[in-house]
Order: structure tokens, then C-alpha cells, then sequence
């Protein structure tokens, strides 16, 4: 067990969270491409091999559609697997296991079979990594009935969620920031569930609501701060979960400030971004003194260079300058 | 930026009522400038096609200033300089009065419940539209009448600065006298009250028409009074057109011109007299109402006033007073009788004319009330 002062990491803090709900509940296992001897494609996984056994940390095939078919399997036969997809953009090789069966069974078998399976993934872009392993996808999932999607940008969400999940009865999907997994931060020692009901307001202001979750919430942070400069204080929400979406925190919030930018840094055409603006101007109309505005990434394949990625997704700057151009200058 | 009085410096630029592209013809009105006297709508003097505005609603600007080119129809426009002097397109800067209001839900719902009319509120947000502050700072200023005063000191201080510079001038610069006449106005008010009966009650006449109808005929029988003092000399003017003080009832006067009068029938006049009335009231002038009043009236019989020495507007060079009409004993051929009569008074610039010429006038004007079927 970690104590509260060691500096962690974002990963350091999933690890921990495997290592928790392994120790304690022995139907958890944890499988996927290389997550045993390599320690994961991002070293989330690293010792739990030597800890656990290749029983219980168990490498797979190249073949995401069968290992979370086994995934599903499993869950329905009682254990509480931990599936890993290396990236969202591989994980559409696993999209008709997900939505066909697991976000399924539970209706389909009148209410008798619950799928209690989490699947973690990395997602998001920032790292070079160009065009198949960049994207945001994850509001494409939030598009399904029957899984809950989680998205942590904290690292005690990162550790918590995972809890919370393990303990929900059907499929849940944890996708972590690629770009968060070396934040560095403190945790308390002692972990377990955390609430994945709610948003969380990261940054209390008067003057504009900003939606967001995953990497952009520090983004987002970032340029409050220099907007604070500008005597423009922008409240953060951080969603946490994507489905189903806690719209009562942001709709509250937008009844306060009156104005709205919803950053995500996924495609803008009919992502999730969509769906917050458009339920705020359902239920906030006559709150609301100036269109929802929304800040999101180029529609393009994620450029590899590094100046055309940095200008695909949204950045502190261009976060601050969507603000600016929403709230009066006077306020 | 029109001069909308001989002591204005500068204005602030309300709306645009036209757009690049509209056509105008002498006489249109194609925005609203706010002096410090009142907002006053801006006529086109040349018929053409507005090729650039140039001033943004809210500048103000010196007199002079351009603000906006108009070409005459089939002239090139000036289409490599229009989008370096003003970069945001045209069709991007809202019209309010042309184009449906831009207000926010929350504005639209909060003018709502406060009562707040949306057409007298000014939009600040970040392109123009009505916000809640707007709808808000407009409820204050309507709730409490003290509050508005407070709300806008430097109109109502502006006002009177500018009413202070043009009377200190004059009684600096005009050397006046003054003569007056007392007026039977018994064959007058007969025919008033026949030509009333023919009339529906919105369409009848009131007593003072007829003096101004009459006063705008003497400037006819004296024509020096019907003019300018500029650079020491004296400027005929041919048209009349007739400034007639109007007091304001948060205070100060504005004194807008009933153009024409003496090619007016009384029915034409009265209908300019209240069209300048109820516009002077809302702050809605034109700018050559403003401008071009050749000379002035100043009525306070309404008020009780008996007699009135008023102070010349420059660079006009005549003012004519009213006072109440009332009935008093009256001699005439051996004879002693009650008739209606009203003092008029003539203040005049005597730069431009001396009493003798003045005396002519108030004759002038007597026989012209004295027949009242020719007004």
C-alpha cells in the first residue's frame, strides 16, 4: 500500500486501484495484449504479474473482439474481469462484443443476466502518436444504452473509479487520458469507491461555464486562470462520467453564469459536445444570455507532427480566446 | 457628423437605419445621432447608394467627421478601400430598427417579468445583442424616476450646457430690443371656432396655429427678420421655417423647426406642430428640424405667462413671444367692450434691424390675424 505523502503518478494510482480489488476479491482478473510480461502498453500493469500469477494477469491475443467476448463471458459466469484495450481506436474491433452483448444481455434476458465487466482504455490525443492511436471516441460509446462511461482526470478518480466500477452490477467503460497517465499528484491512503454520479465543479466562477472532462479539464483550467486575470471567472465542470450524463450539476451552473462552452477535444460533428450544448438550450433556454458555444478538435485524422497536433486539439489559448468571445468585455 | 447647432461640437452615432448597398433618395433618414440636446435623426441630402458607413453605432465624433460615403447611382464603388477601413463585414454590425432585436433567452425573459420594453434597450453584449445587464440597467432607470435622473446626469447636464452656451452668446453677441403689441384676437377665435365645428375632435386647430400661420405671413411684409447674422452681415432667407420651443418635461427645450410654415394650410400646420411635439418629447428629431429654423416662437400662454421677452437663438435674428389669451376691456371707436387679446412681442437683433422695422412687423402681424379666413 502507498502512503499519502509518495508522489504518485496517474498510473501509479490505477495500479494501485488492480492491486486493491485483486487483493481483495479474488473473481477480479485482470487481461488483455501484453498486460502480464510487458507490464501494459502504458506500464499501468507493471509487477502485477509477478504479484498476482498469470492465472490472474493474463496476456491475450491481438484480437480485441475475442478478449472481450471472453471478458463478457466471464462476467456473466460470475468473476468481475478487468479488461485492457490498448487504445479507443482498437476497441472498435471489440464494438459489437460491447454494444451487441454486454450493453445488452441484461434487457434481452428480461432482467436475469447481469454483465458485471469493466473494460479500461486509453484514449486522447497530445502524444504524437498520429492517426490510429489519438482519438477521442469515447462519445461515441456514451451513445449506447446499457454501459456506463467513466472518464477520470484526476488521479483519485482514476484510482476510485475503478472501485466503483468492480462494483457495479453491469458493463462499465474507464477511459483514461493517454496524456495523464505521468501526472504526478498525491493521494489519500485509503482508497476504495468513489461517487461516478456526479460531476464535480473543479473551479468555482461567476461568468461562464465551461463542460468538460478527461485531459481538457486542466486545459480548461489552465486558461481559467488567465482569464481570472481578466476579471473573467469561468467555472469548471468536470463530467466524470459521460453516460448517463450528470446534466443537473451542469445545467445548475449554467443558471448561475448564464453563458456556456463545452470543450471536448473530440470531433465536433455529432460528438458529445453536441449533446451537453444541446440539452443545455433544452432545459437552461431562458437562463441562458448568449448561445452555447463549443470548442473541440479539428475534424481531421490526429496529425503526427507536432505543431499540427497541438493546433488539432484545443489549448489553453484557444480555450481562453472561446471564453473571451462569448463574455462581454464589461462583465 | 451633421451640425445639429450652432454650439454642438461633437455627437455619438445611435443606429444606422441603412446598410452598404441601400439606395437613398434627398430627404430619407438613415440613422440617429444623440447630441447634447437630444437623439435626432440624420436625413440624406443627395440621392445616391450608401457605399460605406464608416461610423460605428455608439462613436462619437467631432462635427465634421465623416460618417459614411454615399455614390451617386452608377459611380464605381470604393471597393479596395471599403473592407481595410472597416474589416468586419457590414452585414455582421445589427440594425436594430431594420432588422429583428438580437436579445439573449435570459434578457428576453427578464424584460419580460420587469416590464422592460426591448425596443428602448441598447445591447452591449459581444455583438451587439441585448444581455440581462441591458434589460436590467433599463428596469432601474424605469422603476424610479429619481434614479433615472441620477442614471443620465450628462444628458440632462448636457443639455443645459449646451441651452447655456447659445444664450450666453446671444445676450453677449446680440444687441436687442424689444417691442410689443397687444392683439384683438376676437375675429380670429370666431373663425377658429367655425373651421373647429367642420372638423373632427382629433383634427382641430388650436388658437396658436393660427399665430404661427400668421407670423410666418409677416415675415413675408418684413423679410429681414426672416434671417441670419453671419460674419457681420446679414442673410435673407428665402423659405420659413419656424422654430417653435418646445420644453421638455425631464427640462431643458429643444426648439425644432416646422419647415415651410408659410406655404402651410393651418391643417398642415397643426399636424406638424404635434408630429414635432410628440418626436421632440421621445428624442426623435431630424436634423434639418434642428437646423434650419430661420427664426423663432416661444409660446407661454399655456403657462399663464402674460408676456414674453425672450433671447435670440443665433444666428437668428428675430424672436417672437406669446403670452396667454385673455379677455380684457377694450376701447375702440368710443366704445368699451370685452375682447380676447394676446401680447405679442418681437425680440429682435438690432445688427440686423432697427425698431422701426420691427414696429412693421408687429403691424403686419396684427392684419394678418385680423383676417383670419386668408391664414
Amino acid at each position: 500500500m502507498s502512503t499519502a505523502a509518495a508522489p504518485l503518478t496517474y498510473r501509479d494510482a490505477i495500479r494501485e486501484a488492480i492491486r486493491e480489488a485483486m487483493r481483495k476479491d479474488d473473481r477480479v482478473f485482470l487481461m488483455g495484449e501484453d498486460v502480464g510480461r510487458y507490464g501494459g502498453c502504458f506500464a499501468v500493469s507493471k509487477g502485477l504479474l509477478e504479484e498476482f500469477g498469470p492465472e490472474r494477469i493474463r496476456d491475450t491475443p491481438m484480437s480485441e473482439s475475442a478478449f472481450v467476448g471472453a471478458g463478457i463471458g466471464a462476467a456473466l459466469g460470475g468473476m468481475r474481469p478487468i479488461v485492457e484495450i490498448m487504445t479507443v481506436n482498437f476497441s472498435l474491433l471489440a464494438l459489437d462484443q460491447i454494444m451487441n452483448n454486454a450493453a445488452t444481455f441484461l434487457h434481452m434476458s428480461g432482467g436475469q443476466f447481469n454483465v458485471p465487466l469493466v473494460v479500461r482504455m486509453a484514449t486522447g490525443g497530445g502524444r504524437q502518436v498520429a492517426a490510429q492511436h489519438s482519438h477521442s471516441l469515447e462519445g461515441w460509446f456514451a451513445h449506447i444504452p446499457g454501459i456506463r462511461i467513466v472518464a477520470p482526470a484526476t488521479l483519485e478518480d482514476a484510482r476510485g473509479m475503478l472501485a466503483t466500477a468492480l462494483e457495479d452490477p453491469d458493463p462499465v467503460l474507464i477511459f483514461e487520458h493517454a496524456g495523464l497517465y505521468n501526472m504526478k499528484g498525491q493521494l489519500p491512503a485509503d482508497g476504495g469507491p468513489v461517487d461516478i454520479d456526479h460531476a464535480r465543479i473543479r473551479r468555482a466562477g461567476r461568468d461562464v461555464t465551461i463542460v468538460t472532462y478527461g485531459a481538457m479539464v486542466w486545459r480548461s483550467l489552465e486558461a481559467a486562470e488567465s482569464l481570472s486575470k481578466k476579471s473573467i471567472e469561468a467555472e469548471i465542470i468536470d463530467l466524470r462520467t459521460l453516460r448517463p450524463l450528470d446534466e443537473v450539476t451542469f445545467l445548475e451552473s449554467v443558471r448561475r453564469t448564464h453563458r456556456a462552452l463545452v470543450v471536448d477535444e473530440a470531433w465536433r460533428s455529432g460528438g458529445i459536445s453536441a449533446e451537453i450544448s444541446s440539452r443545455i438550450q433544452e432545459k437552461a433556454f431562458y437562463d441562458l444570455d448568449g448561445p452555447v458555444q463549443r470548442l473541440c478538435g479539428a475534424e481531421v485524422p490526429t496529425p503526427y507532427p507536432k505543431h499540427l497536433e497541438g493546433a488539432a486539439f484545443p489549448q489553453a489559448a484557444t480555450i481562453a480566446a472561446a471564453v473571451e468571445a462569448l463574455v462581454p468585455a464589461h462583465v | 457628423m451633421p451640425s445639429l447647432g450652432a454650439d454642438m461640437q461633437e455627437g455619438t452615432l445611435i443606429e444606422w437605419s441603412v446598410k452598404p448597398g441601400d439606395r437613398v433618395k434627398r430627404g430619407d433618414i438613415i440613422g440617429v445621432v444623440r447630441t447634447e440636446k437630444a437623439d435626432i435623426e440624420i436625413e440624406v441630402y443627395h440621392d445616391g447608394v450608401v457605399d460605406q458607413l464608416l461610423a460605428k453605432a455608439g462613436e462619437t465624433l467631432p462635427v465634421g467627421a465623416v460618417l459614411a460615403v454615399i455614390r451617386e447611382e452608377g459611380e464605381e464603388a470604393a471597393a479596395a478601400s471599403a473592407p481595410a477601413i472597416q474589416p468586419p463585414a457590414p452585414a455582421a454590425v445589427p440594425t436594430p430598427s431594420a432588422a429583428r432585436l438580437h436579445v439573449s433567452p435570459l434578457a428576453r425573459r427578464i424584460a419580460q417579468e420587469l416590464g422592460v420594453d426591448l425596443a428602448n434597450v441598447q445591447g452591449t453584449g459581444p455583438h451587439g445583442e441585448i444581455i440581462k445587464e441591458d434589460v436590467e440597467r433599463a428596469a432601474v432607470a424605469l422603476k424610479k424616476p429619481p434614479a433615472e435622473k441620477r442614471a443620465a446626469p450628462e444628458f440632462r447636464a448636457g443639455m443645459r450646457r449646451a441651452i447655456a452656451a447659445a444664450m450666453a452668446r446671444s445676450n453677449r453677441e446680440i444687441p436687442h430690443y424689444y417691442l410689443e403689441t397687444k392683439i384683438d384676437l376676437q375675429k380670429a377665435l370666431k373663425f377658429l371656432e367655425a373651421e373647429n365645428q367642420k372638423r373632427s375632435i382629433n383634427d382641430r386647430l388650436l388658437s396658436v396655429v393660427l399665430l404661427i400661420k400668421a407670423v410666418a405671413l409677416a415675415l413675408h411684409d418684413v423679410p429681414e427678420l426672416n434671417a441670419y447674422w453671419v460674419d457681420d452681415q446679414l442673410q435673407l432667407k428665402d423659405a420659413v421655417h419656424i422654430g417653435f420651443a418646445i420644453s421638455l418635461r425631464q427640462g431643458g427645450l429643444v426648439v425644432p423647426a416646422i419647415l415651410d410654415a408659410d406655404r402651410k394650410n393651418l391643417d398642415q400646420l397643426m399636424q406638424a406642430m404635434r408630429d414635432l411635439i410628440t418626436r421632440a418629447r421621445s428624442g426623435r428629431l431630424r436634423s434639418s428640424e434642428i437646423t434650419d429654423a430661420t427664426v423663432t416662437i416661444t409660446n407661454l400662454g399655456d403657462l399663464g405667462v402674460e408676456t414674453v421677452h425672450g433671447v435670440i437663438y443665433p444666428p437668428q435674428v428675430a424672436l417672437v413671444g406669446f403670452g396667454r389669451i385673455i379677455e380684457i376691456p377694450w376701447a375702440e371707436n368710443g366704445m368699451l367692450g370685452i375682447r380676447p387679446v394676446v401680447t405679442a412681442t418681437l425680440a429682435g437683433d438690432h445688427r440686423a434691424t432697427d425698431g422701426h422695422r420691427g414696429a412693421q412687423f408687429l403691424t403686419a402681424l396684427n392684419q394678418h390675424l385680423q383676417e383670419p379666413e386668408k391664414l
